[in-house]
């Protein structure tokens, strides 16, 4: 056993060996990806960027419940509302403060009309902390920039609910 | 007029062999890294240029238009020495390493010789960084790195000398045209590996990169640098690890000497030869990188002066006495 250990270290058998499996290595698949040029596939249930969907006709959907501004364990949403001469209740301020934020979905979950959700977008870092105060206006761009995909997203979860 | 011919000439020849240098240790970084993320299954950089071979010129070019921060209470003269030194020390080397038959700016008769003394300058520049920082990482690395140059150079020079037996002669040119019948790397194996993990020493790499530990030292003596005089010490290292690899390809790889004298291989250019060992060699240091754990401090100095130096010295004699038996000694 003694000796085997020697010749073991002589030989520099282990480095050798070592060397051989890197060599092997060199001309496996990458794991990596050229991430500007290429992304990785995201699930479904991505929680993202947030977004507010409207309605095929236009009219958006939140009711304003306050559900999402209740369960947020981060309290980063901030709604106010009012009622509309046509009797519906619609929010007049619909704020998330992102960096408030824990994206933990539970806004998106708590939500009964699929109005608040999150988006597969995760590439929005600004320059300046006021940029991620968000606004109704900016979430209902959000909604209407992604809508092909969060609506495919909300398809494929449904199952799932 | 004489006299401006002869200066004309020689910084011709001079830039002839420097400016090639700079570019290949520029694209031996990229390769480098290259390796290193091949090896852990990464693309490594790719970006900048084709490939990605323009990525150290692209960092070059930041370093460059970085501050020079000299901190308060460091001594500035020796502060700003230490990269020149460490530089030029590494790039004066060159000057007797043979590319090829005729490819050499001087040919001087002690060259083994000239090389080691540069090399063992170089432990200036480290010292000298690590002690005008005036401050404890540099000191620490800079103490690390001397300790370990130094006893490595010994087991380097046996080696050397082992070599020497065998060729007769300190001429870089005429080391290389001895192993025309044999490279030396056969007789002399055991030398060449230990030759290879002591140029892995030398030149602070893994798993001898002590002086640098990131995870213990910052970065040991670069830590207070910044800017350009940051990218003079990482151009004197990568040209110190460059000019290892060709010696060591000198000394027992047979130089610019084909493998085998046989026709396709005897019309390529000696040059060509020269470069692929180089290569080869640096190759192998960019494995090592990959695949090794940093050395102990007390592990690193048994290493050497417990098992390189006295085995090497036993090979010496060995390698005398096989000379001197079968009646093989140059004459």
């Amino acid at each position: 056993m003694k000796l085997n250990r020697f010749f073991k270290i002589i030989f520099l058998s282990e480095f050798v060996k070592a060397i051989v499996i890197a060599i092997k290595e060199i001309f496996k698949k990458k794991k990596t990806i050229n991430y500007p040029f290429e992304k990785g596939s995201i699930s479904p249930r991505f929680r993202g960027e947030h977004a507010l969907r409207r309605y095929p006709d236009g009219e958006e959907r939140c009711i304003a419940c306050k559900l999402c501004e209740a369960v947020c364990p981060a309290q980063a949403i901030t709604i106010e509302n009012e009622e509309r001469p046509d009797g519906s209740r619609k929010t007049t301020r619909y704020d998330i403060d992102m960096i408030k934020c824990i994206y933990c979905g539970l806004c998106e979950e708590s939500c009964p009309v699929d109005a608040i959700v999150q988006g597969p977008n995760f590439e929005f870092s600004t320059e300046t902390r006021e940029e991620l105060y968000y606004n109704k206006e900016k979430l209902l761009e959000n909604g209407d920039r992604w809508e092909s995909v969060l609506a495919e997203n909300i398809k494929l979860d449904k199952p799932y609910r | 007029m004489e006299f401006f011919y002869t200066i004309y000439n020689e910084t011709y020849k001079i830039l002839l062999l420097l400016i090639p240098i700079l570019v290949s240790v520029a694209l031996i970084v990229w390769f480098d890294r290259r390796v290193w993320g091949f090896v852990q299954k990464r693309k490594g950089p790719n970006v900048v240029g084709p490939f990605g071979l323009f990525q150290t010129v692209a960092d070059a070019l930041k370093y460059i238009f970085k501050e020079i921060i000299i901190p308060a209470s460091a001594n500035k003269a020796v502060f700003i020495l230490a990269p020149i030194v460490t530089m030029t020390l590494a790039l004066s080397a060159w000057a007797v390493i043979p590319l090829s038959e005729r490819i050499i700016i001087s040919d001087i008769n002690v060259g083994i010789l000239y090389i080691f003394a540069i090399s063992s300058l170089g432990v200036y520049g480290i010292i000298m960084g690590g002690w005008a920082s005036n401050s404890k990482y540099p000191f620490l690395g800079a103490i690390r790195s001397a300790a370990q140059m130094v006893s490595y150079e010994v087991s380097i020079g046996i080696i050397i000398i082992n070599v020497l037996l065998c060729v007769g002669s300190l001429n870089l040119k005429d080391i290389v045209l001895a192993q025309e019948k044999l490279w030396f790397v056969i007789p002399l194996f055991p030398m060449f590996v230990i030759f290879f993990i002591s140029a892995l020493a030398e030149t602070n790499r893994p798993p001898f990169d002590l002086p640098e530990a990131e995870a213990e030292l910052v970065a040991g003596y670069q830590t207070e640098y910044s800017g350009m005089m940051y990218a003079m010490f990482w151009l004197g290292e990568y040209a110190n690890i460059l000019l290892l690899c060709a010696l060591g390809s000198i000394l027992f790889l047979g130089g610019w000497l084909s493998p085998i004298d046989i026709y396709p291989f005897n019309i390529i250019p000696g040059v060509f030869w020269m470069i692929f060992k180089i290569l080869l060699l640096f190759f192998m240091f960019a494995i090592i990188k990959a695949i090794v754990p940093r050395y102990r401090y007390d592990q690193l100095m048994r290493l050497g002066w417990k098992v390189f130096l006295p085995f090497s010295l036993l090979y010496v004699v060995f390698t005398a006495s096989f000379l001197v038996y079968f009646d093989l000694l140059p004459k």
